[in-house]
């Protein structure tokens, strides 16, 4: 039986505490629905990156599909040989296009390009007789230098892309006009034999034909140039934001003028494959071109306006648009259809990406919130005298450190001499000397916020910083990652190697820290909404430093926060929040792996768990349950409504504003409770330390650190002394 | 730069153009024989009033921040179903009914995609002009080339016909002209036109409704491009559906940008499009009286047009810091 089932069946079994009896109708229904049916999966596809190609994709499949029922014979060896050699002269344009696009501006004069190309690569061959060799260069360079002309007007000058690029489809057309009128039959009456020549238009490489093998060929170098280069990545954050990139210091002009001279050399290189494979100089090659490169890259998923592109998108629009042109042509529909067709496609894929574009995070957020079925036990009643949670005022006389100063101190730790830590939402440790603790410093900066804290063996403070993962700070302040990564489960869609939400971490005495990850499905900024769903995707993480390795030790907590290792040295106890509850791992021992319930339905939230001096355990409740959230774990459909229906300041929130600090004994006794009753003085309590007769209270909303003086606490105690032994 | 600082300037771009026209038809006459005749000036004036009416349109559009790429296509299949069915038995008012009607369906649609649906709209108009001529050549008419029937009645003076010597379509072309130079400067709608080119975001925040408005502006432009088919095709006794492959539309974007109407909306007036037709059309009549060769016209075109871009970025220069995401 692994750690994990035994978990599941400890959350199972009639617990002593009584069941809430009011049930509603169906309610046995919903429950077995929330746990038969895995409805967070399709929020965590939706959230994935390559969802974006998703859609081309289909698309394509769909247009293959349906040309295998219209037109069975399409796929025959000749029309696949024809139709890949167009696919690698369109397939070259169409990334120059993609390139431009990313980079934030648009090339409409690949099409005036690619016929002036097509008229240089025929006259230097049929006119002049250069060697192959000398004729591809060539009518690449004069290519990359009409499209360096664009650039240079819309990058280096700023002219509007569109109207530019416009402008030089009109002046470049009309001269490869002109040089027809003069040369045309001059090149059709000339022969040029070449066996390269004849190798580029109609030759094969392993079968496949020569046009395609190149168009692959520049994929793949367009796609490593993209995404491995420098180059690659000033394009797409030009792209992304031409504001933001020129503020960060990339040459944005150079950067565009760049994009329009690749445009323009693909082009050049799709012209000389297209002379080579039909030596024509007709009327129109590259006609209507740029709206056909156009829809491919559009149709693709590359956005308007830049930086969301790739090139696996460019090539599965030019396959669509292709297919669906010369699916056109094969039915034999009249002069019109192509045109019409094409335009409904394009306005069709620009709306998507539009809408797509604008509403993505929108629907994502609404989509990725999947709330389950959960449910707790009626909670006990603070308000009865004799309840051991019963409300008093003891914490009303909370003296206060460092008072508007601190901004989200979660947890408080000292070091051996006296002196205080904590984080901030800054993401520095701030030190406070003992013993009056007035003057704050910021020890080290690490950024992200930095939660759970303690100090090891020799005296490294390993901090977990929500965000970023476990760190450790040397007593000298210099601050390292220890670990910000972890083995990925097996089925996981979404990336949960990654550390989102370190929360609170203990070392055990073999030098192992223990940490737990609060939720894998939210971040530090959206994690209240992980109590709605309570579904249970935290984990117990162990980090060891001799070995340098990480491994997940327990899954699918019901956000799991305070982590306190057992003197005993082979367990340790979790609090997990949402759940109500605190268990015992056994990391060590004759029962290792083994976890046992230690406390079932809290009155509120646990945060953190310490030691206190007289060998029980401190725990702070973050904020209190109430009767409505409890019925509302309950509904998976209400809460899913409300995520929908409501703005998510006015969800329904789990209390974290007013809490209180509970004693318990290694066997789930409660023994007292600590409240600050009229909440004025320190009600948001995340975690307290026990130190020489004081408890030290930090909370992740407060502007201050509180110490509460403890009457009858053994004054000479401190937690590092209980860890490590007197130094 | 608001039109109050504007007013201000001694030199815009408006004056350099239209002194430009003084010289270039001073010149002409002077040294191109023919050029100064009677004739040849009301030939000039009718051949640029189709160009003209469109570009009043276009310009208004721009001025609303828009722009409207579908006008030539939607002005070639719109007059040429109409005069099929006339061809074809219908009566004419019914055919003008139905042709007037498809074309402010389209301008709707237009409308619509671009205010709703957030397209940008050189991007929905593109797409929809290859639409037009798509569905157009393959749903409604079967040949390039639509003949004018004989029957038209007053329709046929709209190209034909002469008052007080003037050629019809350069009165028409006045007439639309002044009418939305009126509605821009004098209606609500026309100011809400300025505010929302001037800015979308700010336009939309104090109240104006720049949804309908859009939709609105879209229509007109679709109205005016149905009245210029109908002058165009009356004039020649023809509808050549081949119209919408030449550069005409690019053309009226010339005429508009030369006059001094900023791209990117909330500048200019319509007086800009009348000074901007005078010297493409002086222009044009003067190449054609040299005989230069259509194809070098085109690139001489291509290069004006160019020019006239640059001068737009100097006057309303955009950098790094201030062009917007996606604003190409």
């Amino acid at each position: 039986m692994t750690s994990m089932d035994q978990a599941e069946t400890l959350a199972t079994r009639p617990a002593a505490a009584k069941r809430p009896t009011a049930r509603y109708p169906f309610e046995g229904l919903v429950k077995l629905r929330a746990r038969l049916v895995p409805s967070h999966i399709l929020g965590e596809i939706m959230s994935k990156q390559w969802i974006d190609s998703a859609v081309p994709a289909t698309f394509m499949v769909l247009v293959i599909g349906l040309f295998l029922i219209v037109a069975p014979g399409f796929f025959t060896g000749a029309n696949i040989s024809d139709g890949g050699r167009q696919l690698g002269e369109f397939g070259l344009v169409a990334l120059g296009m993609m390139v431009v696009i990313m980079g934030g501006g648009i090339d409409l004069s690949v099409g005036s390009i690619f016929a002036l190309g097509n008229f240089t690569a025929l006259a230097l061959t049929n006119l002049f007789d250069w060697p192959v060799a000398a004729v591809l260069p060539c009518v690449v360079l004069i290519c990359a230098f009409a499209g360096l002309i664009n650039g240079v007007l819309i990058g280096y000058f700023r002219l509007r892309a569109f109207l530019t690029t416009l402008v030089s489809l009109i002046t470049i057309r009309a001269l490869v006009d002109v040089l027809l009128l003069e040369f045309a039959v001059d090149i059709s009456a000339g022969f040029y034999d070449s066996a390269i020549w004849d190798f580029a238009g109609a030759g094969d490489v392993l079968g496949l034909p020569t046009s395609f093998v190149v168009l692959v060929v520049v994929a793949i170098a367009i796609h490593l140039f993209l995404s491995r280069t420098r180059l690659g990545w000033h394009v797409m954050a030009v792209g992304g934001s031409r504001r933001s990139a020129h503020n960060v210091g990339i040459s944005v002009r150079r950067t565009v003028c760049g994009t329009y001279v690749l445009s323009g050399a693909l082009a050049g290189l799709a012209a000389f494959l297209y002379a080579a494979r039909l030596g024509n100089g007709g009327s129109y090659p590259g006609a209507g071109m740029e709206i056909f490169a156009l829809t491919a890259v559009i149709v693709g998923g590359t956005s308007l306006g830049g930086g969301r592109g790739s090139v696996a998108k460019a090539l599965m629009g030019s396959i669509i648009v292709l297919m669906i042109n010369l699916g056109v042509v094969q039915m034999g529909l009249q002069s019109g259809a192509g045109q019409l067709v094409l335009g409904l496609i394009l306005l069709l894929a620009i709306a998507i990406d539009v809408r797509f574009i604008r509403n993505r995070e929108k629907i994502l957020s609404r989509l990725y919130m999947s709330p389950t079925y959960f449910s707790l036990p009626e909670a006990p009643d603070a308000e009865q005298p004799a309840s051991s949670y019963a409300l008093n005022d003891q914490l009303g006389d909370v003296s206060l450190i460092g008072l508007g100063k601190l901004d989200g101190a979660e947890d408080v730790i000292f070091d051996a001499q006296d002196n205080l830590y904590c984080g901030d939402r800054l993401g520095n440790i701030v030190r406070f000397d003992g013993p009056d603790y007035q003057e704050g410093k910021v020890f080290a900066h690490i950024g992200g916020h930095p939660l759970g804290l303690a100090f090891d063996r020799a005296g490294v403070l390993y901090v977990c910083v929500g965000g970023m993962g476990l760190y450790r700070v040397h007593p000298d302040g210099r601050a390292e990652k220890a670990t910000d990564q972890t083995n990925r489960s097996a089925f996981s869609i979404i990336d949960d190697s990654r550390m989102r939400l370190a929360d609170d971490l203990d070392i055990a005495p073999d030098g192992r820290v223990f940490f737990s990850e609060a939720t894998t499905r939210y971040d530090m900024e959206t994690w209240p909404a992980d109590a709605l769903e309570s579904r249970g995707s935290g984990r117990i993480v162990c980090y060891d430093p001799a070995k340098n390795t990480t491994r997940t030790i327990l899954r699918k907590l019901v956000f799991p926060n305070g982590v306190c290792v057992e003197p005993g040295g082979q367990s340790l106890l979790f609090a997990e929040s949402w759940a109500c509850r605190v268990s015992r791992y056994w990391f060590a021992g004759p029962k290792e792996g083994q976890v046992e319930r230690v406390i079932e339905n809290l009155p509120g939230y646990p945060d953190n768990v310490n030691r206190a001096s007289d060998g029980n355990y401190w725990m702070a409740l973050m904020g209190m349950r109430s009767p409505a959230l409890d019925l509302a774990l309950r509904m998976p459909d209400f809460r899913r409504r409300m995520a929908l229906e409501v703005a998510p300041d006015e969800w329904l929130y789990p209390n974290i504003n007013a809490g209180c600090i509970v004693k318990f004994t290694a066997d789930g006794k409660v023994l007292e409770t600590l409240w600050d009753r009229h909440a004025e003085n320190h009600p948001m309590i995340t975690s307290m330390r026990e130190h020489k007769g004081a408890l030290y209270l930090g909370g992740i909303l407060n502007n201050r650190i509180g110490k509460h003086v403890l009457k009858d606490a053994d004054p000479n105690w401190t937690a590092g002394a209980s860890y490590w032994g007197q130094r | 730069m608001t039109r109050a600082v504007s007013r201000k300037r001694l030199i815009t771009q408006e004056k350099i153009v239209f002194a430009i026209f003084v010289l270039l038809f001073l010149g002409f006459s002077l040294f191109l024989p023919g050029f100064l005749t009677a004739n040849n000036v009301a030939l000039l004036l009718q051949s640029v009033s189709v160009l003209g009416i469109l570009s009043v349109a276009m310009g208004a559009t721009i001025i609303a921040g828009a722009i409207d790429l579908s006008m030539v296509a939607l002005m070639a299949m719109s007059v040429a179903w109409a005069l099929q069915l006339v061809n074809n038995g219908m009566p004419v008012p019914l055919a003008m009914l139905i042709g007037g009607g498809s074309a402010i369906l389209v301008g709707i649609i237009n409308g619509v995609l671009v205010a709703y649906v957030e397209i940008p709209p050189l991007f929905a108009t593109l797409a929809t002009a290859a639409c037009i001529y798509g569905f157009g050549r393959f749903g409604l008419i079967s040949q390039d080339t639509v003949y004018l029937p004989k029957n038209l009645g007053w329709i046929a003076e709209l190209g034909h016909g002469r008052v007080y010597g003037l050629p019809m379509p350069v009165i028409v072309f006045a007439v639309l002209a002044a009418a939305i130079a009126l509605v821009m400067n004098y209606t609500k709608f026309g100011r809400f036109a300025y505010a929302i080119g001037d800015n979308r975001a700010t336009a939309r925040i104090t109240g104006v409704p720049v949804r309908p408005v859009l939709v609105l502006q879209y229509t007109v432009s679709a109205i005016v491009a149905f009245i210029a088919g109908l002058v165009q095709a009356t004039a020649i006794n023809s509808m050549n559906t081949r119209i919408t492959d030449t550069l005409l539309i690019y053309e009226v974007i010339l005429v508009v940008v030369l006059g001094g109407i900023g791209l990117s909306g909330g500048k200019g007036g319509i007086r800009n499009v009348v000074v901007g037709t005078l010297l493409i059309g002086t222009f044009l009549n003067g190449m054609t009286i040299m005989n230069i060769q259509f194809t070098a016209q085109n690139a001489i075109k291509g290069l004006i047009l160019l020019t006239a871009i640059a001068i737009d970025q100097v006057i309303n220069p955009r950098d790094e810091q201030t062009s917007q995401q996606g604003d190409i």
